[in-house]
């Protein structure tokens, strides 16, 4: 037949080869926590004599979250104390963490900061006369956090860093640490993990993981003692802002598509507070970060009328005491305040670049003016080009005109603003509450562990514990490491056993290209086709229902019983559909994975959003039947899990338990 | 399309095995038209204008056009990466120019040390809560100051 397809075919896809192979610990990522795992993994992992295999979608030097560059480091303790490190994640995430992992997190953190200026990332320091220089100048006179020298704060937790290369820096760390085991050590670039592998002879433990290569035709079985779930959050299961070319622009990164919920929930493990989403408030449509330009340059919000929206609520805050009352404001409470403007018609909400700039110009030469110019440009430059981008599309000199904000489409994700994420095991000492060992007195405790044994997680897959950024993801991938070697010297003798045979698993794995191959010719279009669907029109109809049942933008962040429960009816149906997901191409096989992987996110979320009969997120979403927050019925985690077997899925609430003394925030 | 490829400076990596575009999108974006010997994006309403084809292409032969549904012709980023500097070349659509250069990394490329210049740690401290570095350097991770519940 002739050429009547509107289609740029991709990579072909073939029959593929089985590839097995075998190793102690696989690590299934390739972003800030799996580059921290690596390097930690290795140490151990040398002297014991075991194998360590990294497999990541991408190529390691840019791939997940920090792709781009960032341009500040949000997770340094310094001169603070770790324990209000826990009481300010706390505080923003509304009362309710695990203080354990937390905890942890913030007393290792420094360590992994000092390693990536050791690496060579430029960190910015303060000069013993209080003036500013960049990272590469301080390094040459000697200025290193190691020696003492005093980082510039742009906020009590974040320092600011010349970041352009921060990944490429971690990842070069990560790729000489696997080099140095030899025959030990392999990285899989381009290789997309579908799911773990379970065992054959005992429920309940992961034996490893099985992807495919989106380069050439190659199934690859990896089996594994420990298996590490790393994979960074979830992005575009709502639909987002923009309708065209722009819905690649998410704030977070678009090809994060929530793998990790999605596998620990498919091996029967138990995610955490999924009703968590992060809905930052953000530069308009750029998407262009907003935390250097309150904290570090000072400016302010207001509505189209001038006023100070936060001052305006503060009546309306006071409803959500204790949380409104922190020194800080939740992050969701200021979003709550825009969002009253917005919907009573005040807007646009603007950010006052120009009144910071201006008021800065006052004190400064010109010289210096320059510099603090080319500090805000070098925000967006190193981690939202987009957004400079778009200034010079529109002509916008910040100097001169303030910019427009919004808050975005919602986004999951466990280790930026937001705790949604797997249910884990957190270090086996005498200050963790027995409560928190309890659900791993079986399985074993090791930090990090979910509830499936042998299979952990880092970063942003590691729930209710917050506020870790790129630093704190990579020092937990490193305590996660570190556990899965004790793993493996602890279960010597396992031999991994996967429940279903190559052939088995080829079937399953290539069935959206099988399907594609078998209905093709009954239309003259691809992408018309009553046999299928290809991955675009999976996503569509998710971020479409998502959006409108579940707390999108399309209803201003609210929704109620009755809407999550036709909601959860269309996204049976579109489960039901998905199992006629087709892909013509490597790539669309990635992204029919993808998809399916977004659709058990979502299903995650709107459970979750479900089952807890509050609004604990004022500002991310809306129970609008529930819409103050219950502490004293829901001050508590939200546990959920699907039976393997069954396929049924099971709600829990589990007690919160305060470790931390007050006050509630630093 | 937010990247694009000019079809006048591609070269197709001269026919390399991998291209260089194709190797970084952390999105699997870039792909090769192996007749035309010419990259180009295979997906560009997913793509995030990360830029790393654009730094990474030898030819300079990749720049973005950026999103269309929200931004007006015109503005543009072009940066020019090299072993510890970045220049940015900002155009604005009404003819502003403004040139900006920042460090990106203060090594030689390839020489991060992940050992840290630690040896390598003593299996016996595998039970303990001490990182690799910790145990290297003696330090004994921090406990809460106080505990709520007991
Ligand atoms: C715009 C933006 C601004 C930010 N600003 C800051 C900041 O200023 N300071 C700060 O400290 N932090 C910041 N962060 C947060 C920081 O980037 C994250 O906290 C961190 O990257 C999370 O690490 P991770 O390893 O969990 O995920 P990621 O770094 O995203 O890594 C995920 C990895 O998994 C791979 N992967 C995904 N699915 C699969 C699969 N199925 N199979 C195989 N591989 C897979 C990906 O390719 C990637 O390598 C920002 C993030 C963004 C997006
Ligand atoms: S990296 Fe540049 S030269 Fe090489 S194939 Fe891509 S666009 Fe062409
Ligand atoms: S800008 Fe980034 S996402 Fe877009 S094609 Fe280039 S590498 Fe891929």
């Amino acid at each position: 037949m002739g050429k009547i397809w509107s289609y740029n075919p991709g990579l072909p896809c073939a029959e593929p080869e089985i590839v097995e192979k075998e190793t102690d610990i696989l690590l299934v990522g390739g972003g800030m926590a799996c580059c921290g795992a690596a390097v930690e993994a290795v140490r151990w992992a040398k002297p014991a004599g075991l194998r360590v295999t990294l497999v990541d979608k991408a190529a390691l030097e840019r791939s997940g979250a920090v792709a781009m560059g960032l341009s500040a480091i949000n997770t340094y303790i310094g001169e603070n104390k770790p324990d209000d490190y826990v009481r300010m994640v706390r505080c923003d995430l509304m009362g309710i963490i695990r203080e354990d992992l937390s905890f942890d997190v913030g007393r290792h953190v420094d360590d992994t900061v000092m390693a990536f200026e050791d690496w060579g990332l430029p960190i910015w320091k303060t000069t013993e006369d209080g003036k500013t220089i960049d990272g590469a100048e301080a390094k040459a006179k000697g200025l290193t956090l190691r020696a003492g020298a005093k980082p510039v704060r742009s906020g009590r937790w974040q320092i600011m860093i010349n970041g352009e290369s921060y990944k490429c820096i971690v990842a070069e760390a990560a790729k000489n640490a696997m080099e140095q085991l030899g025959e030990n050590g392999e990285i899989i670039e381009r290789c997309f993990i579908v799911r773990p592998l379970m065992d054959a002879n005992e429920p309940n433990r992961c034996c490893g993981g099985v992807g495919f290569s989106v380069r050439e035709n190659k199934l690859y079985i990896i089996k594994a003692k420990a298996t590490l779930i790393a994979t960074g959050g979830a992005v575009n299961i709502f639909r987002p802002r923009s309708i065209a070319e722009g819905q690649g622009r998410a704030w977070y990164p678009v090809w994060n598509p929530g793998s990790g919920y999605a596998m620990v929930l498919m091996s029967g493990g138990k995610l955490v507070l999924m009703e968590n989403r992060f809905v930052p408030a953000r530069f308009k449509d750029g998407y262009g970060p907003v935390g250097a330009w309150f904290l570090l340059f000072k400016a302010r919000a207001t509505n189209a009328f001038d006023e100070d929206y936060i001052a305006k609520h503060k009546g309306e805050l006071e409803k959500f005491k204790p949380y409104s009352e922190a020194s800080v404001i939740g992050t969701c409470l200021r979003n709550h305040a825009m969002l009253i403007e917005m919907k009573e018609g005040r807007g646009p909400i603007y950010i006052h670049t120009e009144w910071a700039l201006q008021e800065a110009m006052k004190t400064m030469d010109k010289k210096e003016f320059k510099k603090l110019e080319a500090e805000a440009w070098e925000d967006f430059l190193d981690m939202c080009v987009t957004q400079a981008g778009l200034w010079a599309c529109l002509n916008i000199e910040p100097e001169k005109v303030p910019s427009e904000i919004m808050p975005t489409e919602p986004y999951f994700l466990g280790s930026h603003a937001g705790c949604a994420g797997a249910w884990c095991c957190g270090p086996d000492e005498d200050w963790v509450p027995d409560q928190y060992k309890e659900p791993w007195k079986e399985i074993g405790l090791y930090n990090r562990m979910t509830t499936v044994k042998g299979m952990f997680c880092a970063g942003d897959t590691v729930g209710a514990c917050g506020h870790k950024f790129s630093s704190g993801s990579h020092v937990e991938g490193r305590i996660a490491a570190k556990a899965m070697v004790k793993f493996c010297l602890d279960n010597k003798d396992y031999n991994p056993t996967p429940k279903e045979s190559p052939e088995e698993l080829k079937k399953e794995i290539y069935a959206p290209w099988y399907r594609f191959e078998q209905y093709k010719e009954a239309t003259t279009v691809y992408e018309v086709n009553p046999n299928y669907l290809l991955p675009k029109q999976i996503q569509a109809r998710l971020m479409k229902l998502m959006d409108e049942y579940v707390a999108g933008i399309a209803t201003y962040y609210q929704t109620n019983k009755v809407m999550l429960e036709r909601g959860l009816e269309l996204l049976t149906m579109l489960k039901e559909d998905m199992q006629k997901a087709a892909a013509r191409d490597l790539h669309e096989l990635m992204r029919a994975w993808e998809n399916i992987h977004r659709v058990w996110t979502a299903e995650a979320h709107l459970r979750h959003v479900l089952f807890r009969e509050e609004t604990r997120y004022p500002g991310y979403y809306y129970r609008a039947d529930f819409p103050n927050i219950d502490d004293e019925n829901w001050k508590c985690f939200t546990l959920s899990s699907i039976d393997p077997e069954t396929g049924e899925w099971k709600m829990e609430k589990f007690p919160y338990v305060q470790i931390i003394p007050d006050p509630l925030g630093p | 399309m937010p990247s694009y490829v000019n079809p006048e400076k591609c070269d197709g990596c001269k026919g390399g095995e991998k291209t260089a575009c194709m190797y970084i999108c952390p999105n699997d974006l870039m792909i090769l038209d192996t007749e035309a010997m010419k990259a180009y994006n295979q997906e560009p309403d997913q793509c995030w204008e990360c830029y790393s084809c654009v730094k990474i292409c030898p030819q300079g032969a990749i720049s973005v056009r950026h999103y269309a549904d929200f931004s007006p012709l015109g503005g543009t980023c072009q940066p020019m990466r090299g072993t510890t500097d970045i220049m940015w070349t900002i155009k604005f659509r009404n003819g502003v120019v403004k040139r900006f250069k920042f460090p990106i990394r203060t090594t030689p490329e390839g020489e991060a040390d992940p050992t840290l210049g630690k040896p390598d740690p003593d299996l016996s401290a595998i039970g303990d809560n001490r990182l690799f570095t910790e145990v290297a350097d003696n330090v004994t991770p921090a406990v809460p100051e106080a505990v709520a519940w007991k």
